[in-house]
């Protein structure tokens, strides 16, 4: 049989037409085709921490670009009967404990985080969705405290350990998590918040202490945080994947 | 480029006069490459860009905006009468009905309320996640791509030479001359053939040179890793909000730029314009009378 080369161009556009979309939807679920999709991430991360030397500093704002609503999102009250006892007692039981790959552990009630090194600063979330706000943190810096653990040499991220269950799953597999890289540990507006715009921070947004991890999404920056453990891999928790979105298909690195 | 002229049959019998079919080599390896690989990166960065526009169907201008704040540009499923939902666009104070296209879809007698229908995105179901892996990865596919063809487009002096308008084109008089022929659908032939025409050489250098670079330069406004290492890109755009507003509106005339390429196409000759973008020979369309197009 013999084909022209314009009924096979012809042809092959027209199929390449056609297969386009249900093309699409069958390498969305392809492991192999995903695994090569994720080099896109890696190149992102790279490229960006490389630029990154120095600690750049996340844009800050003055008082009149705050946003007149804070959009609150993700979990809004974790109501669990832990949880509720820390409310109604104001967190006065609530202790933030640092240990995993630490030479020494350490722990903090909300008192003795006031007390520590602090930063305010007046910075904009990013939703992965597409949203933005604008807010007044202050906090705790997170290098500190962290130096104050010290470090064991295998250490490589921080693991935050979360009071929501984000999806109310049996397994515990809906609990919030974390992991974040020691760049974004020692990044000096990492700070563990304790207030915003100028008010204890409340229950819906994290209460009583979130990450500000400026340079990220806010999916990379837990609430509720009651736990920050030192780690090596995060391979063996949740799905494997570093956290409660990136097991739900989110980048593990959230700086786009 | 060279020009090749075909031998004409030989002439075993006088049959009228066949017009020479004059076969000019237009596009370089190079250039088919970077066009190819060009157009599939930004379809698949249109579709998965608007499984992504998805998840907050609502555009800001300013640093920040989220549901609280007022939306120039949105697309929601609204009530009315009939008390049941039906989609709708809101751009300012003007309300479009599109209900089965944006806002709200029905098959199979089951509604979505999406902004862009599943046939649209990538993939077709909602999964921001995923459209952010097609993204981020078809961008640097973009980038790369378009970075060959600018480097390589400005050493042998294709972007000098075919793409930048002379400054002699860019007078009013030519420019409205120009402008009629389109009107007219008068495409040049013989000579003026194998060189783009002024309205031509505009769109393709505003393609390469301001909307493209806004598309890239507006993404990257809107990773708040990149606003670290350049906020002065915050400035440029007038912050993270306008900066997605802004690509979203690049992208629109991309598409705008797409369809009147496609147009334009299909008017000159489909066939004869793929094949010269696939196997780079274009067959010169003989010059006449100097007034129609063969």
């Amino acid at each position: 049989m013999i084909i022209s080369r314009r009924k096979l161009i012809v042809g092959a556009a027209a199929g390449a037409g056609a297969l386009i979309l249900p093309g699409c939807d069958a390498a969305v679920r392809s492991p192999s085709w995903n695994t090569f999709l994720a080099g896109g991430e890696r190149l992102s991360y790279s490229a960006q921490r490389a630029l990154q030397f120095g600690q750049p500093l996340a844009r800050e704002f003055s008082e009149r670009d705050l946003s007149p609503v804070f959009r609150a999102n993700g979990t809004t009250n974790p109501d669990t009967p832990e949880y509720n006892d820390m409310v109604a007692n104001g967190f006065a039981n609530w202790r933030l404990t640092i240990d995993g790959l630490v030479d020494r552990p350490q722990s903090y009630s909300l008192a003795d985080l006031r007390a520590m090194p602090s930063r305010t600063q007046i910075t904009r979330h990013d939703c992965v969705e597409g949203w933005s706000a604008i807010g007044r943190w202050t906090g705790a810096q997170l290098a500190p405290l962290l130096m104050a653990a010290g470090l064991k040499p295998n250490a490589r991220f921080a693991l935050f350990h979360c009071a929501d269950d984000l999806d109310k799953t049996p397994d515990g597999l809906g609990k919030y998590y974390e992991t974040s890289d020691l760049i974004d540990c020692f990044h000096p507006q990492t700070i563990l918040a304790y207030g915003l715009n100028n008010k204890p921070l409340d229950v819906a947004h994290g209460a009583p202490v979130r990450m500000r991890i400026e340079r990220a999404l806010g999916y990379k920056q837990p609430k509720y945080v009651m736990r920050i453990e030192m780690i090596e891999r995060f391979d063996h928790l949740g799905k494997g994947k570093g956290g409660y979105w990136e097991d739900r298909g989110y980048e593990w690195y959230g700086g786009i | 480029m060279s020009s090749v002229v075909l031998p004409e049959q030989p002439a075993a019998a006088p049959a009228p006069a066949k017009p020479k079919r004059e076969v000019f080599y237009r596009h370089t390896r190079i250039v088919r490459i970077c066009h190819w690989v060009n157009a599939l990166c930004f379809l698949l960065l249109l579709m998965s860009g608007m499984q992504i526009f998805n998840s907050h169907p609502r555009l800001y201008w300013g640093q920040a905006g989220a549901n609280f704040d007022t939306p120039w540009l949105k697309v929601s499923p609204v009530l009315r009468a009939d008390n049941k939902y039906h989609g709708e666009l809101q751009v300012g104070e003007v309300k479009l009905n599109t209900d089965g296209f944006l806002g709200a879809q029905y098959k199979d007698g089951k509604a979505t309320y999406q902004a862009f229908p599943g046939w649209l995105t990538i993939p077709s179901w909602h999964d921001l996640g995923m459209g952010r892996h097609w993204h981020f990865f078809f961008a640097w596919a973009l980038v790369i791509n378009g970075a060959t063809y600018v480097v390589f487009g400005f050493i042998n002096r294709h972007l000098q030479r075919d793409i930048t308008p002379k400054l002699a084109e860019l007078t009013p008089k030519h420019l409205l001359q120009d402008v009629w022929d389109h009107l007219r659908l008068k495409h040049p032939a013989g000579e003026a053939a194998k060189r783009y025409n002024t309205l031509q050489k505009l769109a393709y250098f505003s393609v390469i040179f301001l909307l493209f670079p806004v598309m890239i330069l507006t993404g990257l406004t809107m990773s708040p890793g990149f606003n670290a290492i350049a906020p002065f890109l915050l400035d440029l755009f007038g912050g993270r909000q306008s900066a997605r507003s802004i690509h979203f509106i690049a992208a629109n005339l991309l598409v705008l730029f797409l369809v009147v390429h496609l147009v334009e196409v299909v008017i000159a000759g489909a066939w004869n314009e793929i094949r010269s973008m696939i196997t780079g020979r274009y067959h010169v369309p003989p010059d006449t009378h100097g007034e129609t197009r063969a």
